[in-house]
């Protein structure tokens, strides 16, 4: 099935080059070819393409990472139960959304970019295309119409306005561009928090054994709320606002990776195992899949503050990624 | 599997239980906050919500070239932001059902006992499956509130759904919080 869909990938993105192709031809035969060549080098430029196909591919198919811990979260409940009924119109629903092109979820959430690039970038001419194919695909019902002015109530900025989409840009050594993409939900990011240790009520102190208990208290707050069974992005550490930041980084690691830190490695393994002997399952319907997955990182604090940062994401677990190659055509696809 | 059909009765509302997984066919209409704002404020709905199931989802309704609606994806919104007011809708106008996402609190709870009313859950996120559920868009009503707060006539077929309150007092929401708690506690 992976093997398919990266065909799939892959062929979507040949059209799109041919289409470009015939496009030059007819340009050619239209006007002077000195003028011409100068605008066909120019309108070489794939990216925008390419950011589109991107938002297309995260809206409307889970990466296989993510399928197969829902597909193994399906085979765990029981038969004929509640869980297992939600577990099955979701696998429907992702199978559907694939098929149709349309978005898994009505909630196209909060457009998260994450943008690797090499030295010398221009970060603000990426931002304008961005934005540009941000607009593309709400036209085009990729993404639903989402972003709202805060003071009006108003909804008509095809999801650009301040601080829509978020864009993260980071400086790395290698030569190629690398963008990733995630959708979050609102329903979901409601239910994240952020604790401060210690904290009395829960006896939890300064340490591992602290997070873990704020972390798990955050999962019993969360209930079925976020649209379970869900992954946690955890952050130990920073600011407050770095704390979330990071929080949201950590969704980015695959689902079957194993975290390098021995200790953090054994905390994620105890949050999953913990959270799912609480039977909140699939949508709070009671289960055996209360959490798909958990990941920590850490930050480092000031020695006055202690914050562990949870954010949560709901089993539509859009993300995606590609690398670009040669004019910002895409090379790679990361998930 | 349960299944109810419309017209929706009162005493078949009454048999249901927590737990119960349902496919509702016929009729049911969209309402979500605004809807439920302007009834607490005292305006009649336009059509006679006896026995009828209201539910809380602010649909993607496009128009076809002949100008039908078609729906393009429904999927439920968070119920317990209308908590305040759910219980008097059950009172004054004789809904038998709420279909919504994530539950709600004890005053939609007790309505629910009081004047026969269960809470459907619908799969949060579902929207491409519960929208191949919905075989007719037939009116729509106060659509002067915006198109995803209007109140929507839809016609479905097998709306796949399960009750966690019902009409005697149990909500699966109550019991899986408190159960959870405990065993949270157990592992603190
Ligand atoms: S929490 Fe996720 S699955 Fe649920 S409605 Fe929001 S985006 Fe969709």
């Amino acid at each position: 099935m992976a093997k398919k869909k990266k065909a799939t990938k892959k062929k979507v993105a040949k059209k799109k080059v041919t289409k470009k192709k015939v496009a030059k031809t007819t340009k050619k035969k239209a006007t002077k070819k000195k003028a011409t060549k100068k605008k066909a080098t120019k309108k070489k430029d794939g990216l925008f393409d390419s950011l589109l196909e991107l938002i297309r591919q995260t809206s409307t198919v889970l990466p296989d990472d993510i399928q197969k811990v829902v597909l193994e979260a399906l085979h765990r409940e029981e038969k004929n139960t509640t869980a297992e009924y939600a577990m099955n119109i979701i696998k429907a629903n992702i199978e559907l959304a694939e098929k149709k092109s349309q978005p898994i979820c009505q909630d196209t959430g909060t457009i998260l970019f994450y943008v690797n690039h090499p030295e010398g970038f221009k970060q603000n001419e990426f931002t304008k295309v961005v934005h540009k194919a941000v607009k593309k695909a709400t036209a085009l019902g990729y993404l639903r119409q989402n972003s709202v002015d805060s003071l009006t109530g108003k909804n008509e900025c095809m999801n650009v306005g301040p601080g829509h989409p978020d864009i993260h840009f980071h400086e790395h050594k290698k030569k190629h561009i690398e963008v990733k993409l995630m959708l979050k939900g609102g329903g979901c990011e409601n239910v994240g928090a952020q604790y401060k240790l210690p904290d009395v009520g829960l006896d939890a102190g300064r340490d591992l054994d602290g997070v873990r208990k704020v972390i798990l208290d955050a999962v019993v707050k969360a209930q079925g709320k976020g649209c379970g069974p869900g992954v946690l992005g955890v952050a130990i550490g920073g600011d407050r606002g770095a704390g979330y930041v990071k929080s949201k980084e950590m969704l980015l690691r695959k689902l079957d990776d194993t975290n390098s830190h021995p200790d953090l490695k054994k905390l994620e393994e105890n949050i999953v195992e913990t959270s799912n002997k609480f039977g909140i399952g699939p949508m709070g319907f009671g289960g055996k899949t209360t959490l798909l997955g958990c990941k920590v990182g850490v930050l480092n604090r000031l020695p006055a503050s202690f914050f562990v940062s949870i954010s949560y994401m709901c089993w539509a677990y859009r993300r995606q990624g590609i690398t670009l190659g040669n004019n910002n055509i895409i090379k790679k696809w990361l998930y | 599997m349960k299944k109810i059909n419309y017209p929706f009765k009162r005493e078949e509302i009454r048999d249901l239980r927590v737990g119960d997984m349902v496919l509702i066919s016929g009729k049911m209409y969209t309402g979500r906050d605004a809807v439920h704002k302007r009834l607490h404020e005292g305006t009649k709905p336009p059509i006679d919500l006896n026995e009828q199931i209201i539910y809380h989802c602010g649909p993607v309704v496009l128009k076809d070239k002949k100008g039908k609606y078609e729906v393009k994806a429904a999927g439920p919104t968070t119920s317990i932001r209308e908590e305040p007011y759910q219980w008097e809708v059950m009172r004054d106008y004789g809904i038998v059902g709420v279909i919504g996402k994530g539950g709600m609190g004890p005053k939609t709870l007790e309505g629910c006992q009081k004047y026969g009313c269960v809470y459907f859950h619908a799969i949060g996120g579902a929207a491409q499956v519960l929208a191949e559920k919905i075989k007719s868009v037939d009116n729509v009503y106060w659509e002067d509130l915006g198109s995803p707060e209007a109140i929507w006539e839809l016609t479905v077929e097998d709306f796949p759904v399960v009750v966690t309150m019902d009409s005697h007092g149990g909500s699966l929401h109550a019991k899986v919080q408190e159960s959870s708690e405990n065993i949270f506690k157990e592992n603190l």
